[in-house]
């Protein structure tokens, strides 16, 4: 791997990480951010990692857990941030909220906060590239919960079908809410239940962000030879609550600390690029203190935003129609 | 003229459409090698060929969530449900993301799907085959919702949904799809009707009968024998459900100051309900009796012929109301 490239992804998996930290005490310690929130931490090395490997014009779609994915196809921090805020500036012009970011110029399809039912956007996105005769690919991200709603399985079956372009990228982080894969899924080990649809599979450790970006590469360049759909089951771990407000009262003593302890997927990568590549701490650290500065200079302009006008209610309940009621 | 069927009218509008715009497909059960379930796609199959009409597996979530997909990354998707019965199982693609995405994401994606619906009841198909749900889409912002009565219309308006760049839920009222009586004089070659404008389809002085789809057909009936009395029905067909413009049943109402409106869905929480609702709010002055209303009873649809009926509107219980309130 290139130095450059590791070094980005560090980047990336930083801003994320102290994104979600300042969300964190933007809604806990301040009430600036209100209603779901979802944060990323832990499970960086799996958007950065696969959204590293897609070439511009591929699709990505995930659900409400979205952040890490927005910030990592080049979302402006301080536009996500102040939509997280509710204000006018947001992606959304603060409408869609923390489950509902977007960013189609980089064909980010957006957060989606129904269980399960972005597997079936995902499954129009690859379809309508596959119609035009283009070689894209269409990356969707779900959890392990997601592996029991219907949609899942629709999904799945019909885009082996039609022989479609779609990466499906299982977050398997153990738990749906307070959920552990073991209560909830008949089948427990979670890349039978792809290959199930007779497809291509395979596990990753989704805690190391270059074996995150190898297999990805490896699904997406089977999928734009037509080789159809292609499953990866990330091993994650989601160190904060399902949402705030979530004690995690349902996670064994000891779980998280040897996730964080062990695998944590910065210090995975910090350790290769000190040891492998001849970085410096003092190399890192300015990293982290650009990262910091950026945060700082989103949470500012979040902030300052204004919030959205109350005439825009109505605008865009159908496309391209402004301020008319129905 | 050709004289066509409602069918007819129907296949034609989506024949023309897919020869005019590459982008428009279609895709649903049975709609390829079956020739549709009710014929509508008869022939299809070996004009525009599998990829552009596509048999799906029995997945009425993923049909409708793959079409919005599909939509959203540029193409014109029909996605026909069997019945509309069946859409039941697909009323979170289709109202939480269909009908959301545009204003939730702010404008920046559409989804520009027609879901086609064949609906009614009548046949004896028992209680789970045999709704006429239309006024439950119509209570969301965001779906257009439009159902036609006449060959004509049908044609026009298939023909305005695939262009419109809103979903549209299109249901199509069964009974009268092969019915002689409704055959029309439908122009070969490219017309609209306007989504959202309802139509006059009877001049009269005494009393207004608000209706659309196979409540038409009733009404009609009823006010040619109320004719014969010396009673004038004026007839509105709103043939949108959603938008819905009632300017020409309010203005019809100043008219003659009492109002029944038919329709074939249950009663309650129904069409009936919203047009009294919305007449006399701001038509209070004109009204001189109560606004009554015709619909399917408040029983789950039975089986046998007899007992189905009774249930239904009829042209009777359309002339009964209008003498209790001349
Ligand atoms: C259809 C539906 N049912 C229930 C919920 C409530 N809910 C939100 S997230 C969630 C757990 C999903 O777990 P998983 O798919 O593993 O994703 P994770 O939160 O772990 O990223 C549930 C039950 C929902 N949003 N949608
Ligand atoms: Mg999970």
């Amino acid at each position: 791997m290139e130095k450059a490239t590791l070094l980005e992804w560090y980047r990336q998996m930083v801003l994320i990480r102290r994104f979600e930290e300042r969300c964190d005490e933007l809604y806990q310690l301040e009430g600036k951010i209100k209603g779901f929130l979802h944060l990323y931490i832990g499970q960086e090395a799996v958007a950065v990692g696969s959204i590293g490997a897609r070439e511009s014009g591929d699709h990505v779609i995930t659900a409400y857990r979205d952040h890490g994915h927005a910030l990592t196809v080049g979302s402006d921090p301080g536009r996500v941030l102040a939509e997280l805020m509710g204000k006018a500036t947001g992606v959304t012009g603060g409408r869609g909220g923390s489950m509902h970011l977007v960013d189609t110029e980089r064909t980010f399809w957006g957060g989606y906060g129904i269980v399960g039912a972005h597997l079936s956007l995902a499954v129009g996105l690859a379809l309508a590239e596959d119609y035009k005769g283009t070689d894209r690919v269409c990356l969707v991200y779900f959890g392990d919960g997601s592996t029991n709603i219907g949609y899942y399985h629709e999904s799945l079956n019909l885009a082996k079908v039609w022989n479609l372009p779609v990466i499906f990228i299982l977050e398997n982080n153990k738990y749906g809410m307070g959920t552990s894969v073991e209560r909830a899924s008949a089948e427990t080990d979670l890349l039978k239940k792809g290959m199930a649809y007779n497809m291509p599979g395979r596990r990753v450790d989704g805690m190391n962000v270059i074996e995150v970006y190898e297999a990805t590469t490896a699904a997406i360049d089977a999928a734009r030879k037509g080789e159809g759909p292609q499953f990866l089951e990330m091993q994650t771990y989601r160190y904060e609550g399902h949402s705030i407000g979530d004690r995690t009262r349902y996670r064994p003593q000891g779980e998280l600390d040897q996730w964080r302890d062990e695998k944590d997927p910065i210090a995975t990568l910090q350790a290769v690029l000190l040891n492998d590549y001849d970085v410096t701490e003092d190399e890192l650290l300015a990293i982290q203190n650009e990262v910091m500065a950026e945060v700082d200079a989103a949470a500012k302009f979040a902030d300052e935003s204004p919030d959205p006008a109350l005439d825009s209610l109505y605008d865009h309940i159908y496309p391209g129609v402004i301020g008319e009621v129905n | 003229m050709p004289r066509l069927t409602l069918r007819e009218a129907i296949s034609e509008a989506l024949r023309e459409e897919m020869q005019r715009d590459p982008n428009v497909f279609i895709m649903g059960e049975e709609v390829g090698e079956w020739g549709g379930t009710y014929a509508v796609t008869k022939g299809f199959l070996e004009e525009f060929g599998e990829r552009r009409v596509r048999d799906t597996p029995i997945s009425e979530m993923v049909i409708a969530g793959a079409a919005t997909g599909a939509a959203m990354a540029g193409l014109r998707p029909v996605a026909e449900f069997m019945t509309i019965n069946f859409a039941f199982v697909a009323f979170d693609a289709i109202v939480n993301h269909a009908a959301k995405v545009s204003h939730m994401f702010n404008g920046e994606i559409k989804a520009p799907v027609v879901f086609r619906a064949p609906g009614g009841g009548g046949k004896q198909l028992g209680a789970t085959h045999s709704h006429t749900p239309d006024v439950i889409f119509a209570h969301f912002p965001g779906l257009k919702v439009v159902s036609p009565a006449t060959p004509y219309d049908a044609k026009g308006l298939m023909k305005a949904a695939i262009r419109d760049d809103a979903p549209v839920m299109f249901i199509e009222p069964v009974p009268l799809y092969t019915s002689p009586r409704v055959r029309d004089d439908v122009p070969d070659g490219d017309y609209i009707v306007p989504i959202g404008v309802s139509d006059i389809k009877r001049e009269g002085r005494d009393v207004t009968i608000v209706t659309y789809g196979e409540g038409l057909h009733t009404a009609l009936d009823a006010a040619n024998q109320l004719a014969k009395e010396g009673i004038e029905a004026e007839i509105i067909d709103l043939r949108s459900l959603q938008p819905l413009d009632l300017s020409k049943a309010l203005a019809s109402f100043k008219k003659t100051f009492k109002c029944v409106v038919v329709e074939f869905g249950h009663g309650t929480y129904g069409i009936g309900a919203e047009v009294a609702a919305q007449l006399q709010e701001k038509g209070f002055d004109y009204l001189d009796a109560p606004i009554k209303r015709v619909a399917q009873a408040q029983a789950p649809a039975p089986y046998a012929g007899a007992l189905e009926k009774s249930a239904l509107p009829n042209a009777e219980k359309v002339i009964a109301a209008v003498k209790e309130i001349l």
